[in-house]
């Protein structure tokens, strides 16, 4: 798990290792560009800091100014970039995320690490599977969900590109092998079939296609959940059927909804698989609670082939 | 009458409680009602940079109204110096009215923060002037007012403790104190501070002299906190 300067103790480098280094460059190219944040990756942001005291700012463990501070900033006319973990990043200050940057009309890129359970040791009070859905509670939010720390980077300059929007950005320790070319808009076909969409969000897609090897199926996979790509999921039904599986790695169901509205006018069905509500109480590793919440490829083939109807075909994937 | 001409009128400080009227009914108002109302016409009056001509000049003095309750008396003064039509004033409260209960920054002219939920103003306020220093605006000084009680939200606390050794010295705070804190801060609020290493008056809060010359003190490399004192709440 990544500690306090952001090293995760692996041989591939994670998406918040590139945090710093892309930001840093945007800080060079862009002076609207800032950094806000409460201790928590200060570490990476040194050199930033030297180069640009004024923009990176580090206002102590005080998350409530955190947001505060980002929207004074943003009021004067600059981009913040702000960063911890998602419990301190959305959670902890909710209501500055809502009536500082929402109700004010301003924006700001929120950029998360550890979410749903990238640090297991940590226990509950280092994560936040419910970010994504809490944040589904306020208008206006884009959700950029990576699967890869090339795609981190991609969405990273999306999203402080985005004129003045509200952008969260949900980096994970959590990744697949291969990195896809992602547009920050759109849903992307990763293999189809005839008998049910299978929504793969972020480092969910690896588990996802083992899963469905095989089965008759198409595969969607989402790095932008929020819009969700109605319209993209809609397409792929009209070859594959309105059986519809979502994989999201934070709260089990988070996206139904917008799934439901994307067919409302169309007889359909939708599994919402996810990260369960239920508090653990367990430590251990990332692979453990993905397992635990029914996530590893071996759960999901169960689950998703219960739910579509087997279907199983040769000669397709 | 049109808003123009209504707006170029000039209105001053004995025109506010007329104003109030428009939106409370009668031009009688209790201390709670007016307790900002001497600061508010001061700063507006003689001390902020700020005009309804140049709303989004990004030269302009911020004044941040954190404590959005009990609006009538800035509604009065954003009328009285042009920036809200007088003729708004009546329908203060109303679904179709600007005006509401609590400020709304997208919907009144010159307010630069919509408010309402207490603790939120000084972070902001904290924000404004990072984010002017970092684009070397150096003139424009950034104002937030809050109540004493407000100040026992946490959130205040964590823009005091950071804006002091911060050294923001265009930063501003006024605090309106008609002792409505349940429990009041330990060692009074100018201490609490001037421990956070601000600069800090405590005047009377309905002296304008005294309010002016506590407003316009130079205060080098540090922010810096009016406490105006007005009548208690509840006595």
């Amino acid at each position: 798990m990544p500690d306090a300067s952001g090293k995760a103790p692996t041989s591939m480098d994670t998406m918040r290792d590139r945090l710093a280094p892309v930001v840093s460059r945007l800080l060079d190219e862009d002076p609207r560009v800032a950094v806000v944040l409460a201790e928590i990756g200060k570490d990476a942001f040194t050199e930033a800091y030297r180069r640009h005291p004024d923009r990176v700012v580090n206002v102590g463990i005080r998350e409530q100014l955190l947001v505060g501070a980002a929207a004074g900033m943003a009021l004067t006319g600059l981009r913040p970039v702000v960063h911890t973990f998602a419990s301190f990043l959305v959670e902890r200050p909710f209501e500055q995320v809502k009536l500082d940057l929402g109700h004010q009309d301003v924006g700001a890129v929120l950029v998360s690490a550890a979410a749903s359970f990238d640090w297991p040791a940590g226990g509950y009070t280092h994560m936040a599977p419910g970010d994504v859905a809490l944040l589904d509670t306020l208008d206006g939010w884009t959700v950029h969900v990576p699967g890869h720390p090339d795609e981190a980077e991609t969405l990273l300059r999306h999203a402080v590109a985005a004129g003045d929007d509200k952008v969260y950005v949900r980096l994970s320790v959590q990744a697949n092998r291969e990195a896809l070319a992602v547009d920050g808009a759109h849903f992307r076909t990763v293999r189809e079939g005839r008998r049910g969409v299978v929504v793969a969000v972020g480092p969910m897609l690896d588990a996802v296609l083992t899963a469905v090897a095989g089965l008759d199926v198409t595969v969607l996979y989402a790095t932008t959940v929020r819009p969700f790509d109605a319209a993209g999921l809609r397409r792929a039904t009209a070859a594959a059927g309105t059986d519809v599986v979502l994989v999201e790695p934070y709260l089990a169901g988070t996206s139904t909804g917008a799934a439901g509205d994307a067919l409302t006018d169309l007889p359909h069905r939708v599994l919402g698989l996810g990260v369960g509500r239920r508090e653990l109480r367990r430590y251990g590793r990332v692979e453990e609670h993905v397992a635990a919440h029914g996530l590893d490829a071996g759960s999901l083939r169960e689950r998703i082939d219960g739910f579509v109807g087997g279907g199983v075909v040769a000669g397709r994937a | 009458m049109t808003i123009t001409e209504e707006r170029g009128r000039a209105h001053g400080y004995t025109d506010l409680p007329r104003l109030m009227g428009l939106m409370t009914g009668d031009e009688k108002h209790g201390p709670a009602a007016t307790s900002t109302l001497d600061v508010l016409w001061v700063l507006y009056d003689r001390v902020l940079r700020v005009g309804p001509e140049r709303p989004d000049d990004p030269g302009r003095d911020r004044f941040l109204l954190s404590k959005g309750h009990g609006p009538m008396a800035y509604y009065a003064v954003l009328a009285a110096k042009g920036f809200v039509p007088v003729d708004w004033l009546p329908g203060f409260g109303s679904y179709d009215s600007p005006l509401g209960h609590h400020p709304d920054r997208v919907l009144v002219p010159g307010a630069e923060i919509g408010s309402g939920s207490l603790g939120h103003g000084l972070p902001i306020a904290v924000g404004t002037a990072l984010g002017l220093r970092a684009q070397g605006l150096d003139e424009p000084r950034v104002w937030v007012l809050v109540g004493d009680a407000e100040l026992d939200e946490g959130s205040n606390h964590e823009a005091i403790a950071f804006a002091g050794p911060a050294g923001l010295e265009r930063l501003h705070t006024v605090v309106i104190d008609n002792s409505s804190a349940s429990h009041a801060l330990p060692g009074g609020i100018a201490a609490r501070f001037e421990a956070a290493g601000w600069s800090a008056v405590t005047v009377d809060g309905r002296d304008h002299e005294a309010l002016y010359a506590a407003c316009t003190a130079p205060h080098p490399g540090r922010p810096h906190v009016v406490v105006a004192r007005v009548e208690p709440k509840s006595v």
